[in-house]
């Protein structure tokens, strides 16, 4: 029976080009090959789904199609079947489902040592900046950006004077440490996407958002914007640098600070004498 | 035994409303142009509807031509591509899908199958569709404005829809935003229509519990319609007001293009809560009414009731509640409060369940079946195979955490595609080769319905099953062109090019169809009164085409639910639902 031999080769075709597909995800570079085995879980279960439902439909096809002769049964409805198959269903949902739901926890938990660091978006490129010795950022306000000033740091907090601006440069990252990345936008959304990472989330213009993540693995890796922010969306790119930790203090030391790049330098100075305002 | 008459009236419980008295048309124009018959509103509803899908069909093809051969085509520059597939996907699922399903099949069917002579309000209905009318009007004048149509993506995310970085700024997004309005100021007097009707102008016996799974499938849509599209409405209202008043709904204070702008304030991500909060249930919107149809186009063509009815109901009806409480499942990696994604994986997953049910009860029906395969049949059968397959990765994109490396990548767009792409539109083109007969008297050529269906099938799926592969290796959507990176393989490109030429293919397959529909208007075999030998109430109409006021002088009146298919006992394999049964001895056989 033809018909049934197709939707038979589809499932089958389906399983196969899954197996043998060149095309799968990135080698992972962060903490969370726990978002990969629930990816894997997710297509165990559906792919036996998949397999058994569509297997069952080709048999019924080959089994019960028209014959001169044949009448179909008679049967509205078979009451225990139908819990059967919800039940069934709904443990392969829930083990789904709650696997997912442990690693969200962990995806919105934030570890307490995570360092911050901040990326921005804006139509078409993405900056960067790396708390300075203090390990803190300074606060920062979309009405304070002009040309000397691309990120809106506020000027008058002692906490951003030494954070390192990159504007339109790479970013580095050292291994194993986890970094809080937050996320901000000047204009319209955009979204900090890095495969190898798995995470990501969209930059709004009028908040901070967050993910996190720990860098296991050193290498030069593709930012792309992942939320469509216009015509050059597919352009945006940058480059994320994961490095060994000392080689990675060794490219933060020949970097400026915000204050060098405002040159006011000698203004902060005197700011932190005083005590700061 | 005591001869008593039996009378098989009594059985029927009586009709909510008596009949009210038909409105006449009076000319040429008030019969087929501003007509307020509801099949031939219908047939207005589905030419338009059909007629603006067929350029988003062409905007798929431009679309695909540079994601399959980049820099190939120099007519096609990274504007243009983002106008094509905010235009496409804004014409498919609106346009053209909604309108088809509720429009289209809502007018023709409803009445016809709970034995209605018309709609309730024909007046309105006739305003409905010509609303509609000047919505396609509208949307379609955009391509001829300076700038051309909003290249913001169909799902029009503000900051970006109204600022000058995204194509379609001065004119394009605004003409956008009305053409919705309009629209669904249209759909509103239409779906009130299908709402009423359904609930208070069935006829005699036909109990709620009797109706035809296409009709629960489309009033249940309606409703969920009328109440998601509110959502939509004021969006768009509040975004023209942030594009021409300079009002700041959606807009906080920024930056654009090293210009401090007035905004202030707003929130881009509230517009994104109402956009999905209409946006979601419009999926179902588009799914609810296919899954209704295939049910009866499985039931009719294996000639075996449908499997488990009252659960397929109560599937239907829990399906169109629960997916008012999903919506955010769009927004996992939106910036929403990260807690919000506990909440909407949850409801998303349970959705699952009664679309589970859904799907084995279709497979059951088939089960000691008497499968005839014609061609409904057979895009009922591929319906199943691309919905089950759409439906489950949307497992993986519903559950939160997976979500987040998956989301804005190819694996979404093929997963929407096979679900409430390719799935939804087997069931219309199943659903056109099944009723043609009836709207014109005339089979559909029957060789030319099976190269259809298996060059849309096979080519649809080898377009959209390896493009979710695309998206898990990470290839961004919304793209015109994946440039420069480490990570992408060169395979990568035949694939695309792979795709590109299947996508050709399967549209030249629609032009196979397109002859068919008016060949057979023609020349088509004369179909009878009730070619698929059906049980429900519109393949009893004493004419085919069904004339003015569809019923002749008297209502039908039911006896019995619409699949009485292969009774044992009965002579025939079908019995209609306007035939009084026998001897009140064969009662109980079914509800």
């Amino acid at each position: 029976m033809v018909v049934a031999l197709i939707l038979l080769l589809v499932a089958v075709g389906s399983v196969l080009f899954h197996i043998y597909s060149p095309w799968w995800w990135t080698p992972i570079a962060t903490n969370w090959s726990y978002i990969d085995h629930t990816i894997s879980i997710t297509f165990w279960i559906t792919g036996a789904v998949f397999f058994a439902v569509i297997a069952f439909m080709a048999y019924c096809v080959f089994r019960f199609h028209h014959k001169e002769g044949r009448r179909a049964a008679y049967n509205p409805e078979n009451k225990k079947l139908e819990w059967w198959l919800t039940i069934g269903t709904a443990v392969g949902v829930g083990a789904m489902l709650a696997p997912g739901l442990v690693v969200w926890h962990q995806f919105v938990t934030v570890p307490a040592d995570a360092t911050e660091i901040e990326v921005m978006g804006q139509q078409w490129q993405w900056s960067f900046r790396l708390p300075g010795k203090d390990g803190r950022m300074g606060t920062t306000n979309v009405r304070n950006i002009s040309p000397e000033n691309p990120m809106g740091l506020n000027r008058d907090d002692p906490n951003g004077q030494d954070d390192v601006v990159i504007e339109s440069g790479d970013l580095h990252l050292p291994i194993g440490k986890p970094v809080k990345v937050l996320l901000r936008s000047l204009d319209v959304l955009h979204n900090f996407y890095v495969p190898e990472f798995r995470a990501k989330m969209d930059m709004v213009p009028g908040m901070v958002t967050y993910f996190w993540m720990t860098p296991i693995r050193t290498g030069t890796f593709d930012v792309l914007c992942a939320e469509l922010c216009g015509v050059a969306h597919a352009q945006m790119r940058a480059k994320v640098i994961v490095q060994e930790v000392s080689e990675y203090h060794a490219w933060l030391e020949t970097q400026k600070t915000f204050a060098e790049l405002s040159g006011r330098k000698a203004v902060t100075k005197a700011t932190y004498k005083s005590g700061g305002n | 035994m005591v001869d008593v008459p039996y009378d098989a009236r009594a059985d029927a419980p009586p009709a909510e409303v008596p009949e009210v008295e038909l409105y006449h048309p009076r000319s040429w124009w008030t019969q087929y142009v501003f007509s307020q018959d509801a099949k031939v509103i219908a047939i207005q509803y589905s030419l338009t509807a059909s007629a603006i899908g067929l350029v988003a069909l062409v905007l798929s093809w431009l679309m695909r031509l540079q994601l399959g051969f980049p820099g190939t085509f120099s007519f096609i520059d990274a504007s243009q591509y983002l106008q094509f597939i905010t235009m496409h996907g804004m014409i498919m699922v609106i346009y053209l899908l909604t309108a088809l399903f509720l429009g289209g099949f809502g007018n023709y069917l409803i009445p016809l199958m709970v034995g209605a002579r018309d709609m309730v309000f024909p007046y309105v209905n006739m305003l409905s569709y010509w609303i509609y009318l000047l919505a396609v009007l509208v949307l379609a004048s955009t391509f001829f404005v300076p700038g051309g149509p909003t290249g913001a993506g169909w799902t029009l995310y503000p900051p970006q829809a109204v600022l000058s970085g995204t194509p379609g700024q001065d004119w394009g997004i605004v003409l956008m935003l009305v053409s919705l309005i309009l629209f669904i100021i249209g759909f509103t007097m239409g779906g009130l229509n299908y709402v009423v009707t359904v609930l208070q102008a069935r006829t005699r016996g036909m109990t709620l519990m009797r109706m035809p799974l296409t009709v629960w499938g489309i009033f249940t849509a309606t409703v969920m319609a009328l109440l998601a599209f509110p959502a939509l409405f004021v969006a768009s209202v509040m975004m023209l007001f942030d594009r021409l008043l300079g009002t700041s709904f959606f807009m906080p204070a920024l930056v654009e293009m090293g210009q401090q702008m007035k905004y202030g304030g707003g929130s881009p991500i509230l517009f994104q809560h109402l956009f999905w909060f209409f946006g979601h249930p419009e999926v179902y919107i588009v799914a609810l009414p296919a899954f209704g149809i295939v049910s009866d186009l499985i039931s009719t063509h294996a000639r075996k009731n449908i499997f488990g009815y009252r659960m397929m109901v109560w599937a239907i009806v829990g399906i169109g509640a629960l997916s008012f409480v999903v919506w955010a499942h769009h927004m996992y990696v939106s910036g929403m409060h990260p807690k919000f994604g506990f909440f909407f994986a949850t409801t998303t997953l349970i959705i699952a369940i009664p679309t589970a049910i859904k799907v084995y009860n279709w497979v059951l029906t088939l089960w000691r079946g008497d499968i005839h395969l014609t061609v409904p049949m057979l895009f009922a059968l591929g319906f199943i195979i691309t919905f089950v397959n759409g439906g489950l990765t949307g497992l993986f994109l519903g559950n939160v955490v997976v979500d987040v490396p998956l989301s804005d990548t190819m694996f979404v767009v093929a997963h929407f595609h096979m679900v409430m792409g390719v799935a939804p539109i087997m069931v219309v083109l199943g659903a056109i080769y099944h009723w043609y007969p009836k709207v014109t008297g005339r089979m559909l050529d029957d060789w030319m319905g099976k190269f259809h269906f298996w060059v849309t099938f096979l080519g649809a799926y080898l377009i959209f099953f390896p493009m979710h592969y695309i998206g898990l290796l990470g290839v961004p959507r919304r793209y015109h062109d994946i440039g420069d990176t480490s990570f992408i393989p060169a395979s990568t490109h035949t694939l695309n090019a792979f795709i590109t030429v299947m996508a050709l293919i399967v549209g030249f397959a629609q032009m196979v169809f397109l002859f068919n529909l008016v060949w057979s208007l023609f020349k088509g075999r004369p179909s009878g009164g009730n070619p698929w030998r059906a049980t429900t109430l519109e393949w009893q109409t004493p004419e085919t085409p069904p004339g003015h006021g569809n019923w002749g002088k008297e209502l039908p009146v039911v006896y019995r639910w619409a699949y009485d298919y292969s009774v044992p006992g009965a002579a025939e394999d079908f019995i209609p639902q306007n035939q009084p049964r026998a001897t009140p001895a064969l009662q109980g056989a079914a509800p």
